[in-house]
């Protein structure tokens, strides 16, 4: 589903590769936990699996397609495979529940009869049945989150990016939050995290990539956060 | 569904910088309209031009007796001298037609022309006023040939050319045109940097919108499409201002200053007000689309 062939990311005035010869598969439906240190790289890989950035050398291929010879023209059509989920949620603060899910299909030119049948379902796989027609700001924060899960998730993504989607909820939260992307992990989604939360790498038990100055260093099924922290 | 969003993204885009929309409909408007009426007075001059191509003529004066004009030496003009300078004129190529304006007929046209003024009229005597020839050219523009060939031929008292009075008139039209179009150009680039202004303000309110967009997979038609309309929908409205500022010139100015000549068939017609006004607002538009995309291009990348 995702496929890292010797790839280097070198930002433009930075002497310091983000990502150093980075190779790396994830398959479909899997769940990965990519972990390390700020500046170690995880933002930057989901950053290329988006084609938000481009590598200076390797290749990548997401979801079958090789991004390199993917045109500007197709970008929007490889990311509305994709979905993402980030820390500070980015919601749009006029639109209430139902509003921000739906708007993540009005712009794909989806039919509002599409909408009005597939909004609701998943707002309630992500807990929030009821909550449809309240604002952002009368949200806690994972429920907050949850809404950005529901509007990643709405238009079926094969692939779901996560970027410390529980940096900025409480540990007891973060359960919640963890269950839903669990949820939508068994729909078949493969999940990308990247994550600094130790206590939840742990407890899922899932594969962990970790990343140290844009190198991996760690790749393991089933692992933990790791001995050192 | 989808035109139903754009409207909404529009709209709301319109409303958030209220002033800079009206800035650019100031500038859209003003800047049309003075293209506009430089484009009028143009097809103003060529009507103008046209009509009096068909009247102008060049007038031979001819010499009377007791004449002041140096080259008759105070001799009238004898017969045959008449009837060889009509030849002459006849023979000249590019002219159309000549006529013999007599002491009497001028007399009677003089009579015509000043029958307010009694006093002058009773004053002159039949014998005063001159006969002349009246030349009509084929090409009034070329009137040098004519000119010289008849100058100094002996009895000729003097020779005028209508086109030389005219042409002064029209340069003066000429030199207004130009302004006019200068000043529009100035101002239709005005406009266009006011327009990528408020596109980009526009862009940088509704960032969040458009970052959101950009990762769920909108087309780039579909998130820049609501910029470039309300870049349209500012210039459309302008150009709206600037059509009723052209009809209005249209009515006050030129039909005023055709009132002058007196003769419908100088007027600006109604078909060229259309017509001037359909060239400023597929302008006015067009430069309003290029600016928001030129402008988008460097704000939205994908």
């Amino acid at each position: 589903m995702i496929h890292f062939d010797n790839v280097t990311k070198v930002y433009t005035n930075q002497n310091r590769a983000a990502l150093d010869h980075v190779s790396v598969d994830v398959d479909k439906g899997e769940f990965v936990f990519l972990v390390g240190p700020s500046g170690s790289g995880k933002s930057t890989f989901l950053r290329l699996v988006l084609k938000e950035e481009r590598p200076n050398s390797g290749a990548i291929h997401v979801a079958g397609k090789d991004l390199a010879r993917l045109s500007n023209f197709k970008v929007p059509h490889l990311r509305r495979r994709i979905g993402c989920v980030f820390q500070d949620f980015r919601l749009l603060p006029n639109k209430n529940v139902y509003e921000n899910v739906a708007f993540a299909l009005e712009v794909i030119g989806k039919p509002r009869r599409f909408i009005r049948k597939v909004v609701p379902e998943v707002i309630e796989l992500v807990g929030l049945e009821g909550k449809a027609h309240r604002m952002p700001d009368e949200l806690s924060g994972g429920e907050q989150q949850r809404v950005a899960m529901a509007r990643a998730f709405v238009n079926r993504p094969m692939i779901l990016l996560a970027d410390e989607p529980t940096g900025n909820i409480d540990p007891a939260t973060s359960i919640g939050i963890m269950k839903v992307l669990d949820r939508i992990n068994r729909t078949g989604t493969t999940v990308v995290m990247a994550t600094h939360d130790a206590a939840i790498v742990d407890s899922m038990r899932k594969r962990v990539v970790e990343l140290e100055d844009g190198k991996i260093v760690r790749d393991q099924s089933r692992g933990v956060y790791g001995q050192a922290y | 569904m989808r035109a139903n969003f754009i409207f909404s993204e529009v709209w709301i885009g319109l409303r958030r910088n209220l002033t800079m929309t009206i800035a650019v409909i100031i500038t859209v408007a003003v800047g049309m309209a003075m293209l506009g009426v430089g484009l009028m007075i143009n097809a103003q001059v060529s009507t103008m031009k046209r009509y009096w191509d068909d009247k102008v003529e060049i007038s031979v004066f001819l010499c009377t007796k007791g004449s002041a004009m140096p080259d008759c030496n105070g001799k009238a003009i004898t017969p045959a001298q008449t009837n060889a300078l009509k030849t002459l004129i006849e023979g000249t190529p590019g002219v159309q037609e000549v006529f013999f304006e007599s002491q009497a007929d001028a007399y009677k046209n003089f009579k015509e022309t000043y029958a307010a003024s009694k006093a002058l009229v009773e004053a002159t005597r039949v014998e005063d006023l001159p006969a002349s020839f009246r030349i009509k050219l084929v090409d009034p523009d070329n009137y040098q040939p004519i000119i010289q060939a008849v100058k100094g031929q002996p009895g000729v008292a003097q020779v005028t050319d209508q086109k030389e009075l005219i042409g002064k008139f029209f340069d003066m039209l000429d030199t207004l045109t130009i302004y006019a179009l200068a000043v529009a150009i100035i101002l239709v680039l005005a406009a266009a940097l006011l327009i990528g202004n408020t596109v980009r303000l526009s862009a940088f309110n509704r960032r969040r919108e458009t970052g959101i967009m950009r990762l769920v997979g909108a087309s780039n038609l579909y998130i820049q499409l609501p910029f470039i309309m309300e870049g349209t929908i500012a210039g459309l409205i302008g150009g709206v201002f600037a059509a009723v500022i052209l009809i209005v010139t249209k009515v006050m100015l030129f039909e005023e200053i055709a009132g002058y000549f007196g003769d419908a068939t100088a007027q600006l017609t109604w078909n060229d007000v259309a017509q001037t006004i359909t060239i400023t607002m597929i302008i006015g538009v067009l430069i309003c689309v290029l600016a928001s995309f030129v402008t988008l291009r460097r704000y939205l990348r994908v």
